[in-house]
C-alpha cells in the first residue's frame, strides 16, 4: 500500500497521516480538522455534530426501495461542526471536470487537503459487490502522482487518496475521478471540494457537549414527525408487519434495504449506534460524568439491539420461506424500546 | 459490542480491506477494532446484487427476443433503474422509458446515444450492442466478476 505522504511537494511539511475510521463524513471531518491541527475523535465529531438520528421516508425511493436512515442527510455533520466549534467551513463546487480537477490541483499544488463529495460507483478501488449508484461518498485527497514526467506530455495523474473507510490509502486515476466527482444524480456532488479554515485550537466541550445530547434527545424522542426518531423506529415496525400481505419478493427486498443501510460502508456499523455510545463515553470522561457513562453503556445496548434487528433481517432475506415477520417486528421495537430509555434517561438527568 | 464479538467473516471481495466497528475493549473503553466482514451484512449486499444481476438477465432476455432495446439491459447491467439513469442523463423519465424500446432506441441521434454512453460508462459501440449468449460485456466485466464468476463452473475460482 502506498504511504500517506504528499508526493508533489516534498517542501510541505505536513504529512496527511490516514485514519481507518467508520464512516466517510465524520472520518473525513475528523481526518481534516486533525490536520488542520485540531485533535477531534471521530466519535466527538459524529456527536457534536449531531449526525445521530432515525428517519424513514416512505415516499423518497432509492434503488425503487424507500429510504431509511440512520444519520443526518449528508453535509449536515460539517455544517453543524463548523458552526458549533467556530471554523470557517471552505467549500467550492464545478461547472466541468477540467474545472474542478484543475481546482484540485491547485489546491494538491499549494500543499492544502481536501475533502472530495463523490460517487462510490465510479471509484474503482471499491470492490465490485459493494460499488452502488450512492453520489455523496466523501473522502480526502491529499497528494498526487504523475503517470509520466512533464516533458513526455505529463501523462495522466494518479491521486493519493485517504478514504476514512478504508484500512489503507488508495490511490485513483484522474479519469476515475473525475468521473466520481462530477456524476449528475441525486445528491450529485458538482465536483465539491471542502477544507475547514480558522480552526480553533480547542474545545469547549463543557458548553457544546450538553447542546449537542439536548438537539439529538430532542429530535428523536420529541418530535411529533411519526416518521422520524423513536416513533420513526415504531411506524416502520408496522410497515414490515403489513408486508405479509403484499408479494414476499418485495419484501425481502424491503427488508434487504433496512439492513443495508445499517451496515453498509460508511454507517459504521450497527447503525451509528456504537459510535454515539462511544462518543457518549468520551464526553462522560471529558466532562466527568457518570450520568453520560451510563447513557454510553446503554446506547451500547441499543447497538447491541440493532446488530439482533439485522441478524433477523439476513436470515429472513436469506431463507426465501421465512415468514418470521413478527420476529423482524419484535427485533425493531425492541430497538425503539431501548432508544426511547436512553434519550429519557438523558433528559431527566441533563 | 465487545471486541471478542466483532465480525471476522472473511469477505475475499473486500480485497484485504476491513472494516473499522467501534466496540469495546476489555477495560470497557470503546476503539475502532477492524473486521474482516459480518455474515449478515454480506447477506443483504449480495442481495441487492442479485437482484440488479436477476434484473439485466431478464432484460437481456427481453432484449434478444427483440421486446427491448439494449438499453434496458445495460441500465441493469449498471446498476441503474429507470430513476437513476434518468437523472445521470439529465432527460426526462418518459424519454428514457420510450428509448427502451427497439424501433426507438433504433434510431436515437448519437448525441444521445453519447448521453447514454457517458452515463453508463461504456463506449456508443458497446451501447448498441446486445450481448451474445456467455458474453459479459467489457464494460461490465469490472463489477461482474465476483457475483457473475462466483457461478461459473469454468471460473478459475473454482478451481482455485
Amino acid at each position: 500500500m502506498t504511504p500517506a505522504r504528499a508526493m508533489n511537494a516534498p517542501e510541505q511539511p505536513a504529512v496527511f497521516e490516514h485514519r481507518h475510521a467508520g464512516h466517510c463524513e465524520t472520518g473525513v471531518t475528523a481526518g481534516l480538522l486533525r490536520h488542520a491541527g485540531l485533535e477531534l475523535s471521530e466519535p466527538m465529531a459524529l456527536g457534536l455534530g449531531n449526525g445521530l438520528t432515525f428517519v424513514h421516508l416512505p415516499f423518497f425511493k432509492v434503488g425503487g426501495l424507500p429510504l431509511t436512515s440512520y444519520r443526518q442527510p449528508p453535509g449536515s455533520i460539517y455544517r453543524t461542526l463548523a458552526r458549533r466549534l467556530g471554523f470557517k467551513l471552505r467549500r467550492q463546487r464545478f461547472a466541468s471536470p477540467d474545472e474542478g480537477m484543475r481546482a484540485l490541483d491547485a489546491h494538491l499544488d499549494a500543499g492544502r487537503v481536501v475533502g472530495a463529495q463523490s460517487s462510490v460507483f465510479w471509484l474503482p478501488y471499491f470492490p465490485p459487490t459493494m460499488r452502488f449508484h450512492f453520489n455523496a461518498h466523501n473522502l480526502i485527497v491529499y497528494g498526487r502522482e504523475n503517470g509520466a514526467p512533464a516533458a513526455d506530455g505529463g501523462g495522466s495523474p494518479v491521486y493519493l487518496i485517504s478514504d476514512p473507510v478504508f484500512e489503507h490509502p488508495q490511490r485513483c486515476a484522474g479519469a476515475d475521478l473525475a468521473k466520481a466527482r462530477f456524476v449528475k444524480g441525486a445528491l450529485a456532488p458538482k465536483g465539491l471540494l471542502y477544507w475547514p479554515e480558522d480552526v480553533p485550537a480547542t474545545i469547549d466541550y463543557a458548553r457544546l457537549v450538553p447542546k449537542a445530547i439536548r438537539g439529538t434527545v430532542n429530535m428523536m424522542v420529541r418530535t411529533p414527525v411519526p416518521i422520524l426518531g423513536v416513533r420513526g423506529i415504531r411506524y416502520l415496525a408496522r410497515r414490515i408487519e403489513k408486508l405479509q400481505q403484499g408479494d414476499p419478493r418485495y419484501a425481502r427486498l424491503f427488508v434487504g434495504q433496512i439492513v443495508r443501510m445499517q451496515e453498509e460502508i460508511g454507517t459504521g456499523g450497527g447503525g451509528f449506534r456504537f459510535m454515539y455510545a462511544a462518543f457518549l463515553q468520551e464526553a462522560g470522561e471529558r466532562l466527568d460524568s457518570a450520568v453520560l457513562k451510563d447513557a454510553s453503556r446503554q446506547m451500547t445496548d441499543t447497538g447491541d439491539a440493532w446488530r439482533q434487528f439485522a441478524l433477523a433481517g439476513a436470515k429472513f432475506v436469506k431463507d426465501k420461506k421465512s415468514q418470521d415477520f413478527a420476529g423482524l417486528v419484535t427485533a425493531l421495537n425492541a430497538c425503539a424500546e431501548r432508544e426511547e430509555q436512553v434519550y429519557r434517561f438523558l433528559l431527566k438527568n441533563s | 459490542m465487545k471486541k471478542t464479538e466483532v465480525p471476522q467473516d472473511s469477505r475475499p471481495e473486500y480485497g484485504g480491506e476491513r472494516r473499522a466497528l467501534y466496540a469495546l475493549d476489555d477495560r470497557g473503553q470503546y476503539a475502532t477494532v477492524p473486521s474482516a466482514g459480518w455474515r449478515a451484512d454480506e447477506i443483504v449486499n449480495q442481495q441487492a446484487v442479485d437482484e440488479y444481476r436477476r434484473l439485466a438477465d431478464e432484460a437481456l432476455q427481453r432484449a434478444r427476443a427483440g421486446q427491448v432495446s439494449a438499453l434496458e439491459f445495460h441500465m441493469y447491467d449498471r446498476r441503474m433503474e429507470l430513476e437513476t439513469l434518468a437523472q445521470a442523463t439529465g432527460l426526462w423519465r418518459w424519454r428514457v422509458r420510450r428509448h427502451l424500446q427497439p424501433a426507438v432506441f433504433a434510431r436515437l441521434s448519437p448525441a444521445l446515444l453519447q448521453r447514454y454512453a457517458d452515463a453508463l460508462g461504456v463506449t456508443v459501440a458497446q451501447l448498441r450492442v446486445i450481448p451474445s449468449p456467455g458474453v459479459i460485456p467489457s464494460a461490465a466485466r469490472d463489477l461482474v466478476r465476483d457475483d457473475v464468476a462466483a457461478g461459473d463452473p469454468s471460473s478459475p475460482r473454482s478451481s482455485g
